[in-house]
């Protein structure tokens, strides 16, 4: 077996790929997360919650109905999606005049309460979930074993954040979106229906968030907690990337995945801490992040 | 200004014969502690505009200085609740200076980030006792001859720490400074722009705020005789965010209504039902922001200035 710093290369490539998985949650949250601030202008704290509920019902499909991983891949995300919808319309829609301050306070209290409810249904040690049988075999690279499940997860998230760019940067209704962002009344005043673009912004998000917490349910313990736990790194993702641009956030996320992954290997008591050890450093060098514009 | 302090002076008067009203003193001195801790947040939310979402590591990080320093080395309470407060202080001023690079929304990031750092500091290092915490801290005796084991003796020290700290934040408020923090979060360009170096302002105000955090999260840990994780935990930045906002920020006394509502609720709340109460601290949230934003203290001095007509100063 060879060594790299007097580490097994196997161990290395294992925690290489487990990094590019967290680093995948990281891009998909911290996409949806850019792209509802840029159109509600409002930070979504409950973005953790929404990924952990994307993770119970992934299990409740399967064990309450039967439902299959590969249908939950589909429906749990559209089906969180019409409820974030609904969120917005009731509560949401009442603070976009009013400092964003508010926005982060009202989904902090969203996250509060769905936390409270499924810690209070499911308890917080967690729920098991089995890799679909597709999967269960490791792939055998020649030079390492590769779970075929963490690929998968690596792959699937890497073809919806590049579609999710392409969306918004190449297509037209990306540019009506880019639009809304930039300036909302101007675009409202073309006769586009601005407040319906921005309800499916947040749905849209929203259903990113459950969709890598599908993604997450076979490798991740399910537990009520795993949403606010994810969600903080990712506000350092965020702070780290700058929201102005989409393919940063996606590279930011990865990155920081593979930086946490080879920490845990060469000096695993810090793993928890370095996204936010560089979050501070990348404060000090470049303030307004690495992919962002100086704010006014 | 007369009736204002003649409507301070009722409160002490109050607060000093509380524990002989029947309320049992633990639970005050819990309050107070608590109404420490959010009217140092409120200097900061309420009058410099700045919402921190990472004040729990203060408070968390100041009673385990406070824990460590009386138990381990043995120092009289009051000098190790002086060290407590320094170090959350110089805490302070560290997050500080890195939170104000950037504003409004990326500040609560970046303060909850780096709390969160703190957090996992915590879980891991061997002062703390991890996961269950630095117990059985003594509460000594004051100035070597005042026993605050006994709970009536205590809850004078803790009541006079908090007349200590909501004053020298009142004093703060009102001052020169004061007024230069309140610019500050009306509009800060302006502020700039009149001559003021707004970073400083801002970063002595959070250290400020930081310093007084840690007196109450120290005061904490000498009533309850422990210092936990839960304590630095970012379910305790985002309660004091909602005692202030419940209360009602940019006030004086806001944030100790507020804190007296969430502990107590909390208090009557715990054994019934269980892990429900983050359910009902989550929909106060909600609720304060769609349709309280002023905040109890706040709603009822608009509606006293309502009924007597006269116009805010």
């Amino acid at each position: 077996m060879t060594e790299i710093f007097g580490v097994s290369t196997q161990a290395l490539l294992g925690q290489l790929v487990l990094g590019l998985v967290n680093g995948s949650f990281y891009a998909l949250l911290s996409l949806g997360l850019a792209v509802i601030f840029g159109m509600l202008n409002i930070i979504n704290f409950a973005h953790g919650a929404f990924y952990m509920i994307g993770a119970v019902m992934t299990w409740m499909a399967l064990n309450y109905f039967g439902i299959s991983y590969w249908w939950s891949l589909a429906l749990v995300p559209l089906v969180v999606g019409v409820v974030a919808v609904v969120i917005e319309r009731a509560l949401l829609q009442w603070l976009y005049k009013l400092d964003p301050l508010y926005g982060l306070l009202l989904t902090f209290g969203l996250a509060l309460i769905f936390e409270g409810v499924f810690r209070n249904a499911y308890g917080v040690s967690g729920l098991p979930y089995s890799i679909p049988e597709q999967f269960s075999e490791p792939l055998n690279l020649g030079f390492m074993l590769l779970p075929k499940y963490r690929a998968w997860v690596i792959l699937v998230s890497l073809v919806v954040c590049f579609a999710t760019w392409f969306l918004i940067e190449k297509t037209r209704l990306g540019a009506t979106l880019r639009a809304a962002t930039e300036n909302a009344k101007l675009t409202q005043a073309f006769g586009i229906n601005v407040p319906l673009l921005v309800m499916l912004t947040y749905g849209f998000g929203i259903a990113l968030a459950a969709f890598a917490g599908v993604l997450a349910a076979p490798t991740k313990q399910i537990s009520p907690l795993m949403g606010s736990n994810l969600i903080i790194g990712v506000f350092a993702v965020v702070v780290i990337g700058g929201m102005g641009s989409i393919l940063g956030a996606i590279v930011t996320g990865l990155a920081l995945g593979v930086i946490e992954g080879l920490t845990r290997v060469f000096y695993p008591e810090a793993s928890a801490t370095v996204v936010f050890i560089i979050m501070a450093l990348v404060l000090l060098v470049r303030p307004a992040g690495l992919f962002g514009k100086r704010e006014s | 200004m007369t009736k204002r302090r003649l409507g301070y002076g009722l409160l002490i008067v109050l607060a000093l014969v509380a524990p002989y009203a029947g309320l049992y003193p633990v639970l005050l001195m819990k309050i107070l502690c608590f109404a420490l801790f959010a009217c140092a947040f409120n200097l900061l939310l309420g009058y410099t505009g700045l919402l921190s979402f990472g004040h729990a590591a203060f408070f968390g990080m100041a009673g385990y200085v406070a824990g460590h320093g009386i138990k381990v080395w043995g120092l009289p309470p009051e000098i190790g609740l002086l060290l407590a407060a320094l170090a959350a202080a110089a805490l302070g001023l560290v997050f500080g200076w890195l939170a104000i690079r950037r504003a409004g929304i990326y500040f609560a990031m970046i303060t909850l980030a780096l709390a969160q750092m703190m957090y996992f500091f915590f879980l891991q290092a061997p002062f703390t006792g991890g996961e269950d915490g630095l117990q059985d801290v003594p509460r000594g005796k004051l100035l070597g001859f005042i026993n605050l084991a006994d709970d009536l003796n205590l809850y004078y020290f803790v009541l006079a720490i908090f007349i200590f700290g909501f004053w020298a934040i009142y004093r703060t408020v009102h001052s020169p400074f004061g007024h230069v923090l309140k610019a500050i979060r009306e509009n800060e360009a302006r502020a700039t722009s009149l001559g003021y170096d707004v970073d400083r302002y801002k970063l002595l105000a959070f250290v400020l705020s930081a310093g007084l955090s840690g007196l109450a999260g120290a005061t904490k840990t000498l009533v309850f005789r422990f210092a936990t994780l839960t304590d630095a935990h970012w379910h305790q930045s985002g309660e004091v965010v909602l005692m202030t906002l419940l209360g009602g920020m940019g006030t004086s006394l806001g944030p100790v209504v507020g804190a007296g509502i969430i502990v107590t609720l909390q208090n009557e709340l715990a054994d019934k039902v269980g892990s429900l109460v983050s359910v009902i601290i989550g929909a106060c949230f909600v609720l304060c922001v769609l349709a309280f934003r002023r905040g109890v203290v706040g709603e009822a001095g608009a509606l006293y200035r309502r009924i007597t007509g006269e116009r805010r100063s």
